[in-house]
């Protein structure tokens, strides 16, 4: 056994690697080389690696994803998921941007948004300055995997002081009807000092396709700016979802990413946020949802490098049928970084016997002025609450779902597009009831 | 017809059994105090009446109306007019007390066949009920019980009481732990609602919550059973002598 163990593996994508995309500026093809052969070397991650410790990805190992072409007819399909009639939005297409798509109209003077491609060209200093800065990739697989395949996805550039009132959803549709695909779309961020906006992801795909979408998305936020990040991962329940968020703040700038996770057979979410600049401030939220066999991992880091920043995160998860999920949280507070002031929270909701969290909050703590609160709660519901509502007269349906709806509306209510939240709200109930039907179907 | 009869109950909790054979009746219009020592049964009591699952019947029976009580589920007892006002009332962050008291009456009007109030003709009884019993209405924007005194929390229980109008009223211990003036805004809310049509059991502790609800009868209960029932006099005895003498006896 141990002789089989030892046998070199074959390194998943090989023959994609070997098709990677071409083309762009130079620097992005030696990226794109260096991403390759990083990947190369450390092929997928395994369960013993510590931050995959509960997540094994062998079955994204295990087929053969191809990268994904352009796929026509998926206009009718955007209609069913959250938020995609928003006024400004931008539609990549398995990885690539979909100009026919997409409306950038009404922007103010100086904001840029659309293909990430066109801009390595004709916005280059600022992508070339920008791009690949925050997402490290020498010892991150899915990162070297996704920079092997760079080729394309959303840019939005915001000059210092532009103030973008509409909200802007970028929307990954990814999928195809014949094959099991894979795209690797990148989001670039870049918010000018004093500049403000609201940014809306959603990643989508047709119910019942198995394919593999594998994203970095990086978020400047400049001096004084302020950004509010949005994540809503709708994908559908038989493809994997591996995702990495990073975010940068400067000098008194704010970010806040509310994440929520709705679809998917294998999700892994990484939210990373370096406090970098003095009196930055950062919200990482989220909420998740999975039931049958499925697995929703989130990895956060808040990096606090430099004093006075508060910070704030809550995670929160329901879960039914035999699903898992996966929470690690972790603080960093560099030796500068005094008076930092950092609380998280994560909580679970577990609907069935079957179902499983594992939760891990992790402080590293090297200023000595500082405070940091974490706490975690897993559980059923309270059954006294249960009876309390009760014995007013509500039934244990009633009362149940008032309460599993509470523990999803402190998430919620922080959802400041008030459109997003109503789509968000209605798909997220309209999910639970499914579930608890479930639920309710297995008592009886 | 009696309004409830309780015949013979028997109670256990985790496997103890505390009530041994209880036997009462209320009629409408009546106030029936139940006072007795710590540990008598009393809070099981109220407790097995308004069907919480852990409180195991193991042997009687209970009337209500006609119907059998036991054979109800807690939220079926409810919609058809019994109410608890809780010793503990539990806080339910996230649900906010005046959706939560919407939710509840309209289940009891749609129960009993009435048409559900929409938000504006909730919003004027609330603030009709509340003015009755002086009760700030600020308490109804915040989550149910989240972060309320003690004194709050027993008032919201009365308040839902009054919202409610249930047919028979049981208080477990409501004025445990109130200051006087918490505790005469619980008296009068009761006093208001005495009428001959409900029907009132209250739990006490203490004597001096029937210097505001004057009963119409008080019953000892101790070791499990009432021992001693007797007039609204028998409270003052109970108040001079203390329960060693009942006990003794």
């Amino acid at each position: 056994m141990t002789q089989l163990a030892e046998r070199p593996k074959p390194v998943p994508f090989s023959s994609a690697l070997e098709h990677r995309p071409q083309g762009g500026p130079r620097w992005l093809e030696d990226l794109r080389a260096r991403g390759a052969a990083r990947f190369t070397a450390l092929g997928l991650p395994t369960v013993r690696d510590e931050e995959w410790r509960f997540t094994n990805v062998a079955p994204i190992g295990a087929i053969e994803f191809t990268p994904a072409d352009p796929v026509s007819g998926v206009a009718d399909q955007l209609a069913g998921f959250a938020y995609t009639d928003a006024p400004v939005r931008l539609v990549i297409v398995n990885g690539r941007f979909d100009a026919t798509l997409s409306r950038t109209k009404g922007l103010p003077a100086g904001v840029r948004t659309g293909s990430l491609a066109s801009a390595m060209t004709d916005h280059a200093d600022v992508v070339q300055r920008y791009f690949g800065q925050l997402a490290e990739f020498t010892s991150r697989s899915f990162a070297a995997l996704n920079t092997a395949f760079v080729q394309d996805g959303a840019y939005v550039y915001l000059p210092d002081n532009a103030i973008v009132e509409t909200p802007i959803h970028i929307v990954f549709v990814t999928g195809a009807e014949a094959s099991k695909v894979m795209a690797h779309p990148r989001t670039l961020i870049v918010a000018g000092a004093g500049s403000h906006a609201r940014i809306v992801e959603s990643y989508v795909g047709a119910e019942g396709q198995v394919y593999f979408s594998n994203a970095v998305s990086e978020v400047f936020v400049g001096e004084n700016a302020t950004v509010d990040h949005y994540k809503l991962q709708q994908e559908s329940i038989e493809a994997f979802h591996v995702a990495s968020l990073h975010a940068h703040t400067e000098r008194s700038a704010t970010f806040s990413s509310h994440s929520f996770s709705l679809g998917g057979k294998l999700v892994r979410n990484d939210a990373f946020a370096i406090l970098d600049g003095e009196g930055g401030e950062c919200t990482l939220n989220g909420l998740y949802l999975a039931d049958r066999e499925r697995l929703i991992d989130n990895h956060t880091t808040i990096d606090h490098a430099k004093p006075h920043c508060p910070s704030h995160e809550i995670y929160k998860g329901i879960l039914g049928g035999t699903a898992r999920a996966i929470f690690n949280g972790k603080i960093i507070v560099r030796q500068d970084a005094q008076k930092t002031d950092a609380k998280q929270t994560n909580r679970a909701l577990l609907l069935t016997d079957g179902a499983t969290i594992n939760t891990k909050p992790q402080l590293e703590i090297f200023a000595d002025d500082v405070k940091c609160t974490h706490g975690a709660a897993i559980g059923q519901l309270d059954e006294d609450a249960i009876f309390y509502l009760r014995a007013r007269g509500l039934s244990f349906a009633e009362a149940r779902d008032m309460l599993i709806h509470a523990f999803a509306a402190q998430i919620l209510e922080q959802v400041k597009i008030e459109p997003l939240r109503q789509a968000l709200e209605a798909e997220l109930f309209e999910q639970l009831a499914r579930d608890l039907a479930e639920v309710d179907g297995a008592r009886t | 017809m009696s309004m409830i009869e309780i015949k013979n109950l028997q109670v256990k909790v985790e496997g103890k059994e505390i009530l041994k054979g209880i036997d009462l009746t209320v009629n409408a219009g009546e106030v029936h105090a139940i006072m007795g020592p710590n540990g008598s049964g009393k809070s099981t009591l109220a407790r097995a009446l308004s069907g919480h699952p852990e409180y195991e019947v193991s042997g009687g029976e209970v009337l209500y109306e006609g119907k059998d009580l036991l054979d109800m589920d807690p939220d079926e007892r409810a919609r058809d007019g019994v109410f608890m006002a809780f010793q503990y009332p539990v806080e339910i962050a996230g649900v906010n007390n005046a959706y939560f008291l919407k939710a509840a009456l309209n289940a009891k009007r749609k129960h009993l066949g009435q048409q559900e109030l929409d938000a504006m003709e909730f919003m004027q009884l609330v603030k009709a009920k509340a003015k009755l019993l002086d009760i700030d209405q600020s308490m109804l924007s915040r989550a149910v019980n989240e972060g309320f005194s003690g004194g709050e929390k027993k008032r919201n229980e009365i308040f839902q009481m009054a919202l409610l109008e249930p047919k028979l009223a049981i208080l477990d211990e409501t004025d445990s732990g109130l200051d006087i003036d918490a505790l005469k805004l619980v008296a009068n809310g009761v006093n208001a609602m005495r009428s001959p049509q409900r029907g009132f059991i209250i739990v006490t502790h203490y004597q001096r919550l029937l210097n505001y609800i004057v009963p119409d009868f008080v019953h000892v209960l101790t070791g499990g059973r009432i021992v001693k029932s007797g007039g609204k006099e028998l409270a003052l005895e109970l108040e001079q002598k203390g329960y060693g003498w009942i006990e003794a006896a």
